[in-house]
């Protein structure tokens, strides 16, 4: 499936947003600017405070009463019929793929399909659902974009974050070689196989400096903190930051709303 | 391996020895970047997606109907003239093929490419037993010379350049030294063509057992399986029971599927219907035809609905050509028969899980794997399945695989149980993070293997959840 088979809801007037534990604790900064984002197409977002993780971590290593049990809080959280905006292709993809899996032949079926039934990945709900439109008002800059396994294959995201980025005038976007090819990251993989994580990563890294891009965005804060925090410990010219914050700081200027 | 290396620490070794490997690193990386370039054409104007559904539909429809379809298979195979045999595990399957062999004072084997027969270790066996066993398939050839087992299933000497390949067949062959390809193919072919006529028998594997008709499809470029199984006196097939397809109808679709998928072809060079031996008045073909069909833990799989999208298999190659793990570590790091994405989720089934429980960790479920499969085997959530079986199987949940279990330790259990009591409770976790963020600067630098090759990532001064908390009460979120 790619995104143009989706079906995307209409635009709402209001959306749930999962922040996801990566950002909360790491990148808060790109949460505050996914939900800029939304606010700036007119929507009122929705931050259940109650959210903890999706349980993934678990989920994947095999443990999946102690995944089902933190997801379970997670059932609880979107009870209005609203849209639900992740800024993460990984998480987004546990909500909306794994999660019927996971409380299959359980009390909480129902919920989870419906859970997983409006669960979007941030860029493309801008892109597909809003239909955001930007203008630059940043200095000219060139990225490489780097599109998370799952966001790609598990959400089939498509091209939505190159396309957002296309309608920034002073972005110059580098295609690097095997742009397809994963980082690495794996969450658990990256400890369990380190040396296989770490050829990926490095040849990652590796990729994107020959294309010519001193800065990286990503839409998956595992593969950001895998491929920026390899790029750093070896010394090699790049810095890497969630798309959702590269996007806010390069649109906000425009709308001047005096709290950021 | 040492004795006293574990199967884990065994895999680690292999897997760094590869990693460390520039030759290897290099080989495997331009290899799998042709291979997935040319399936990229093979594909660029069909209907690819269709035809994947298909392909998955005719190899479920067989497996759902695997021990009827088996059983027409013999029916027809036998009224065909094509002796049937059963072996349940390789050891069985081996003794049948001694046997035969033995019936006919056979001191020759040519083999044409055969996975199932790398699974038996069958050229050893017959070997221990007397019989010299040829492999006839180029890769096979280059890969018996080097005394290696095949790094690729349809590639098997992929791990080779041609530098290695000339070095290795002067040394053991005494061909001139040459980075011609075409010259080194001309003397393996001239030295390859004398056994073909001295052979007794010949062995190769299936590609797809068409119960209908009890016809055997071998798929292949050289021509080295038509030789294989035309020109000894003897022909045995060998092959899993999963091979099975209902109808010949079925085919046509899935050797599409097959061909484009492993090399890019529309079509390979030969493609072999095996419907028996020589009839009254034919000219050619073997007196006699084999079947051996191997059980050799595929039918354990049986019982599982999920885990039974394993078998759908067909050979093609195409998962680990796309694997990023594979394209790094190459095929011998995984230490089985099949490596890659497909043996991840087949051998566990075949060994057990005490000595293959570090395969389904090792991959980042990136999902390549199972985007280009053309039999769409969900592989990503069939390692889920495993990892979950290595470490479930407490008696609350009784695992399904052999072995399951193996990898539950006590610690580990104890890290997800405190996890999930963490996070299953949100006043405890705002609480954590509100502590993790305001003693930030208590984090350690290191974390373990993480930070071997990263840096850690920095703890925020402040929560998404403390900043939309501030939000709300009409704070700054910054």
């Amino acid at each position: 499936m790619n995104a143009t088979d989706k079906r995307y809801p209409e635009k709402p007037d209001q959306v749930y947003f999962f922040g996801t534990c990566l950002v909360d604790l790491f990148y808060p900064r790109a949460g505050v600017a996914g939900i800029r984002l939304l606010e700036r197409e007119g929507i009122t977002v929705h931050f259940p405070q109650n959210q903890t993780c999706c349980g993934q971590p678990a989920y994947t290593s095999g443990y999946h009463d102690q995944a089902r049990q933190v997801a379970t809080v997670q059932l609880d959280l979107f009870p209005e019929p609203w849209p639900i905006v992740v800024p993460s292709g990984s998480c987004g993809g546990m909500l909306r793929h794994h999660y019927p899996a996971l409380f299959s032949g359980t009390a909480h079926e129902e919920k989870a399909r419906d859970i997983a039934g409006r669960t979007w990945e941030l860029t493309e709900f801008l892109l597909h659902v809003c239909g955001a439109r930007y203008t630059d008002q940043g200095p000219p800059v060139t990225v490489a974009l780097h599109t998370s396994c799952s966001a790609r294959r598990e959400m089939a995201i498509g091209d939505a974050g190159r396309r957002l980025l296309a309608q920034l005038g002073n972005v110059t976007v580098v295609e690097q070689d095997r742009e397809e090819e994963c980082c690495g990251f794996g969450g658990t993989f990256a400890v369990r196989h380190p040396e296989i994580s770490a050829a990926m990563v490095s040849d990652k890294v590796d990729s994107i400096v020959a294309a010519g891009a001193e800065q990286f965005a990503s839409t998956d804060c595992g593969c950001l903190m895998n491929i920026a925090g390899h790029a750093e410990k070896t010394g090699k010219p790049l810095a890497g930051e969630h798309l959702a914050g590269f996007l806010w700081d390069r649109v906000r200027g425009a709308d001047r709303d005096g709290t950021s | 391996m040492s004795a006293t290396q574990t199967p884990v620490q065994a895999f680690h070794r292999r897997v760094h020895d590869a990693i460390h490997d520039a030759r290897i690193r290099a080989n495997f990386r331009s290899a799998m970047d042709g291979l997935m370039s040319k399936r990229r054409t093979a594909f660029a104007d069909w209907d690819l997606e269709r035809l994947r559904e298909l392909g998955a539909a005719i190899r479920q429809r067989a497996l759902t109907r695997l021990p009827d379809l088996l059983e027409e298979l013999e029916r027809n195979c036998q009224a065909n003239g094509i002796r049937v045999h059963w072996a349940e595990t390789d050891e069985e399957a081996c003794h049948i093929i001694l046997d035969i062999c033995r019936a006919h004072d056979a001191r020759q084997v040519i083999k044409g490419k055969s996975m199932v027969s790398e699974e038996m270790e069958l050229n050893h066996f017959l070997q221990q037993h007397g019989i010299q066993a040829l492999e006839s398939d180029l890769g096979e050839y280059i890969v018996q010379l080097a005394g290696e087992t095949p790094s690729h299933i349809i590639m098997p000497a992929i791990h080779k350049n041609t530098g290695e390949i000339s070095e290795l067949m002067h040394e053991k062959t005494g061909t001139e030294p040459s980075r011609d390809v075409d010259y080194l193919t001309a003397a393996a072919r001239s030295q390859l063509r004398e056994r073909f006529m001295q052979a007794d028998v010949g062995i190769s594997g299936v590609n797809f057992a068409v119960a209908e008709t009890g016809t055997l499809c071998l798929v292949e470029n050289e021509g080295n399986g038509r030789l294989t199984t035309t020109v000894p006196p003897v022909h045995i097939a060998v092959t899993g029971i999963e091979k099975v397809v209902e109808r010949l109808e079925d085919v046509a679709p899935l050797l599409s599927l097959l061909t484009r998928s492993a090399t890019g072809q529309h079509i390979t060079t030969y493609f072999n219907m095996i419907s028996g031996p020589r009839r009254d008045g034919e000219l050619d073909g073997p007196q006699e035809v084999h079947l051996v069909l191997v059980d050799s833990g595929r039918s354990g799989i049986y019982q599982d609905d999920e885990l039974l999208e394993t078998l759908r298999c067909i050979r093609c190659g195409a998962c680990m050509n796309h694997c990023p793990v594979y394209t790094r570590v190459g095929g011998h790091a995984y230490g089985t028969t099949y490596p890659g994405p497909i043996g991840k989720i087949l051998m566990p089934h075949l060994l057990g899980l005490e000595a293959t429980s570090e395969l389904p960790s090792a991959s980042t479920l990136c999902g390549a794997c199972g985007d280009v499969c053309p039999v769409k085997i969900p592989i990503p959530r069939l390692l889920v399945r495993l990892r979950r079986e290595a470490v479930e199987g407490d008696g609350q949940h009784p695992g399904m695989v052999a072995g399951h279990g193996v990898k539950r330790r006590r610690w580990e259990v104890a890290i997800w149980r405190l996890w999930s009591w963490l996070h299953a409770r949100p006043g405890l976790y705002r609480a954590g993070i509100a502590a993790a963020t305001r003693f930030r600067w208590l984090q350690p630098r290191r974390l373990g293997a993480w930070t071997r090759y990263r840096t850690a990532p920095r703890l925020a001064p402040r929560s998404l959840h403390a900043l939309m908390k501030a939000r709300a009460s009409g704070g700054n979120p910054r």
